[in-house]
């Protein structure tokens, strides 16, 4: 999910549909799929495209990411609107539906997440802009009989100085999808940014104060019949049999069916949806997991870890390293499942019918939903149209399409639309969680204290199993060992093995993915060795990062913002932290105090970031604060944990978020950089963990290696 | 069973089972999707609406404990989200994902209706059951010294709603405050 690859390399740039009356219409196309967007262009409806301008001056940029509150609606319109030249209060925005003209390269396919979006999008939106622009200054030249050199855009107009005539982009839009397509829009020089690196206030935020934002769950169609489903509580088991006659006399409740996930009760409203589940008499096949739990989970990785496994690095001589070391270092860390906990529970919206199927469904990936929706309901991918609702958090969670197949299947059989809402406990129980994992790390340090040579050996529940098995390559899941592979520090002979574990508990991308516990299991780790060599850890890092200037900036000016070396306050202590994810740099100071009863209260978190250019710097800075909230959340307070089969926590009281009176003074700071934007949605999150675990250190001399950090850990 | 309410200053009449939660009334009987679904125990507060003024889950209180009262919503706080609370959410752009706001923002109004300049103390403990997943809580507390702020700035009372009258009949939803 991380790797970063330039979109314009692998997309051609063309009009792809003149859209007659309704104006202009500007896109891009992947190469080979002219078919499509010959389709697409006889029926306007599901044209292929990011602008769109009618006669009425309306300004329409269609967004082809997920918005899960990560601010892209705002700044994938910012890019198009910064060449387009348009009046900023005039833009529209619409979620693009589910084509290929809109796959990522990164994923093959249309999604979002791994911090993508803006990296994917910058490029192809300004061109998108840019493209519109010219041609709308060719129809204005036409139209004038002037030289298109002599006019130019401006807040929503073609201007031609000379003549001192103006046309405004409405009245050009029809004459303007008859101009050819420029081959080789120039864009414009970042200086001339008017947009782009401005505080811009998000576009969906009107909608989210007065409660008329629709995410999935606020769906309504005519019609519409409610559903809610009895999962089995255990992973991987089945329903036996079921008595479904006292949840059927319930008044309300319209039917109840088997489907491949549990027992489904369609009732005219939701909660009477949830009484009819309570009144559901199921006897379960509990299948092959009924005594699967964490304690022989966790000896399972701990037993793979005596051997050695599929090399993910290997750098010098690791052994060697280690031999001729002054000092020798060991050290296990452990990781446990997490759940996304978005606050909008999974839900689904699907109305099918023979001729096809609508979605609406707040989905991160709009491909594999339009797939799984095709093959439930026997029609063709192109005949499933996917509305994207707003998405209540997301975190990773929503790239599955679980809850999509659970809404088409039970749509299907009842002839009607269906919207499938689960339950809190639902949400929690049945979730693609983050991994487990497990880590043995050592370290040689030279008589100076520099180190000699690093090893890891990471045993991980593999996400790619799930998502994308064809991505393992000799049994390596990258993103088990992404942020402990990578480890940036300059360490002359370094090996780094795994195990890949493929258990029965479904797995996810979690905000972070693999690096937010590795990136745990390495800066903690990094930590160790900086006590080891009497060596101040901002100053050992420092060091150590000569040939990473990025990082290096990042862990300086975060040390620098929050006084490193300064004098705190008494029971105050502070520890750092830094790592590379997703291309972006993040170092994090926080301040902590301990209580008697060993809770940890962190009271400010300095950030750091390098994300290369900054889109809108006030939707940077809402990531970043969130991540951290997030990463703190799963460093004090949660875990999932199984027994026999299933996950013990249920709702918010046995799954504790982090909440207003618990949430530190955040300072986010932006390194200045012109280089190409990276992410920002998730390399917040990894640093949060071993910068808490290393102010414990600095605060009692304990070193905790295993999340979450507990009160018992420390009394 | 019909209950009468009055819902956002308007008589409203429900004819639904009296024990399902004013919540799903909300959204599925009245189509008035505003209130959230997070949690359906009163432990995450995306439901809060206020009921006689007061803040409360409106997962767990059943439809017949509101039989007189009167409710205000998300839809009910301001005709064009001109209340303080609105403002200053707008002003500071609070809301990321969105999906808590509309109980965030139920849950400030009526703290500011009663406590017109909060301290951080009492942001706090009036915030503390609310939950925002996206962390957007440093932008919540900005915000509701912002709103109190905007609330004394303009001669019109920062009502929490139509009804912020302290009640003495406030119903109480189980485990709810």
């Amino acid at each position: 999910m991380s790797a970063i690859t330039n979109p314009l390399d692998r997309r051609s740039f063309l009009k792809t549909g003149i859209a007659g009356a309704t104006g202009l219409v500007i896109g891009f196309y992947l190469p080979g799929r002219r078919e499509v967007l010959a389709a697409a262009s006889a029926t306007p409806a599901v044209l292929n495209a990011w602008v769109h301008i009618t006669p009425d001056d309306k300004v329409t940029i269609l967004i082809s990411k997920s918005e899960m509150g990560q601010g892209v609606e705002t700044s994938l319109a910012m890019l198009a609107a910064e060449e387009l030249e348009c009046d900023w209060k005039r833009i529209h925005t619409e979620f693009a539906p589910a084509d290929k003209v809109y796959y990522d390269p990164a994923f093959g396919m249309q999604g979002t997440g791994g911090s993508q979006s803006i990296h994917s999008c910058w490029e192809p939106m300004r061109k998108a802009g840019a493209t519109a622009r010219e041609m709308l200054i060719g129809a204005a030249a036409q139209k004038w009989g002037v030289d298109a050199s002599e006019c130019r855009a401006e807040n929503g107009a073609i201007v031609h100085s000379a003549t001192k005539r103006r046309a405004t982009f409405g009245s050009l839009a029809v004459a303007a999808a008859q101009i050819p397509q420029p081959k080789d829009v120039k864009l414009k020089d970042p200086s001339q940014f008017t947009i782009v690196g401005k505080p811009t206030k998000r576009l969906d935020t009107p909608k989210k104060v007065n409660g008329t934002a629709e995410f999935g769950i606020d769906v309504r169609r005519p019609g519409m019949l409610h559903a809610s489903v009895e999962h089995c509580p255990v992973f991987g088991g089945k329903v036996a049999s079921f008595d479904a006659t006292k949840a059927k006399a319930i008044p309300g409740v319209k039917d109840v069916i088997q489907i491949p996930t549990g027992v489904a009760v369609v009732a005219d409203n939701t909660w009477t949806a949830f009484q009819g589940r309570k009144a559901l008499d199921i006897k379960w096949d509990e299948g092959p997991n009924a005594a699967v739990s964490s304690a022989p989970i966790r000896k399972s990785f701990e037993d793979a870890c005596e051997t050695s496994g599929v090399v993910s690095r290997k750098e010098g001589d690791a052994a060697a390293g280690l031999a001729s070391a002054a000092q020798k270092l060991e050290a296990v860390y452990e990781a446990p499942y997490q759940a996304h906990a978005t606050m909008e529970p999974m839900n689904g919206t699907a109305d099918v019918r023979a001729d096809g199927v609508d979605l609406w469904v707040p989905t991160q990936f709009q491909t594999p939903s339009q797939g799984m929706a095709a093959g439930i309901a026997g029609v063709k991918p192109d005949d499933v149209k996917v509305h994207t609702t707003y998405l209540g958090g997301g975190f990773g969670r929503r790239g599955w399409s679980d809850f999509v197949a659970e809404s088409t299947i039970i749509s299907k059989a009842m002839g009607a639309p269906v919207q499938v809402t689960w339950t809190r406990e639902d949400d929690t129980q049945h979730d693609y969680y983050r991994p487990a994992s497990y880590i043995k790390m050592s370290a040689g340090l030279d008589a100076n204290g520099k180190p000699t040579a690093f090893t890891a050996r990471v045993a991980c529940d593999s996400i790619m199993s799930w998502f994308f098995p064809g991505s393992i390559k000799n049994g390596l899941d990258s993103s088990s060992v992404e942020g402990v592979s990578d480890i940036a520090y300059d360490i002359p002979n370094i090996l780094v093995d795994y195990h890949l574990m493929a258990g029965p508990i479904p797995m996810g991308f979690w905000r972070s993915v693999g690096a937010s516990q590795n990136g745990f299991f390495s800066e903690g780790f990094v930590d160790e060795l900086a006590a080891a060599a009497k060596k101040d850890p901002y100053e050992y890092r420092r060091d150590l990062l000569a040939k990473q200037p990025r990082l290096l900036g990042v862990l300086n000016l975060a040390a620098q913002k929050a006084g490193w070396g300064t004098p705190l306050p008494k029971g105050r202590f502070r520890g750092i932290a830094c790592l590379e994810a997703f291309s972006t740099y993040a170092a994090e100071v926080v301040e902590i105090s301990i209580d008697k009863d060993g809770t940890v209260n962190v009271h400010r978190v300095v950030a750091a970031m390098d994300c290369g250019r900054v889109i809108n710097p006030d939707t940077a800075e809402g990531q970043v604060s969130g991540a951290i909230v997030y990463g703190i959340t799963a460093a004090l307070k949660t875990e999932i944990t199984i027994d026999r089969g299933r996950v013990v926590q249920t709702n918010f009281d046995t799954n504790p978020m982090l909440r207003m009176n618990e949430v530190p003074k955040i300072e986010v700071y932006f390194v200045p950089s012109e280089e190409t934007p990276t992410g920002l949605g998730e390399p917040a999150v990894p640093p949060v963990a071993p910068a808490i675990a290393n102010a414990i250190f600095a605060a009692t001399g304990k070193r905790l290696r295993r999340l979450p950090f507990k009160p018992e850990d420390l009394a | 069973m019909a209950t009468h309410f009055t819902l956002n200053g308007k008589p409203e009449t429900v004819d639904v089972n009296p024990d399902m939660p004013l919540l799903w009334v909300l959204r599925d009987t009245l189509n008035m999707t505003g209130t959230k679904f997070g949690c359906g125990m009163a432990l995450c507060g995306a439901c809060t609406v206020h009921i006689n003024g007061d803040p409360i889950r409106s997962c767990v209180t059943p439809i017949s404990a509101i039989a007189g009262k009167r409710v205000t919503t998300i839809e009910g706080l301001s005709p064009d989200r001109s209340h303080p609370v609105q403002r200053a959410w707008m002003e500071i752009d609070v809301p990321q994902c969105g999906y808590c706001q509309s109980g965030q923002i139920m849950t400030a109004s009526a703290l500011l209706a009663k406590t017109p300049k909060p301290t951080d103390a009492q942001i706090d403990d009036a915030m503390t059951g609310n939950i925002c997943r996206c962390g957007t809580y440093p932008r919540i507390r900005k915000a509701i010294h912002r709103a109190a702020e905007l609330h004394a700035a303009s001669a019109k009372p920062a009502s929490a709603s139509a009804d912020d009258v302290p009640s003495t009949d406030a119903v109480l939803a189980g485990g709810a405050e």
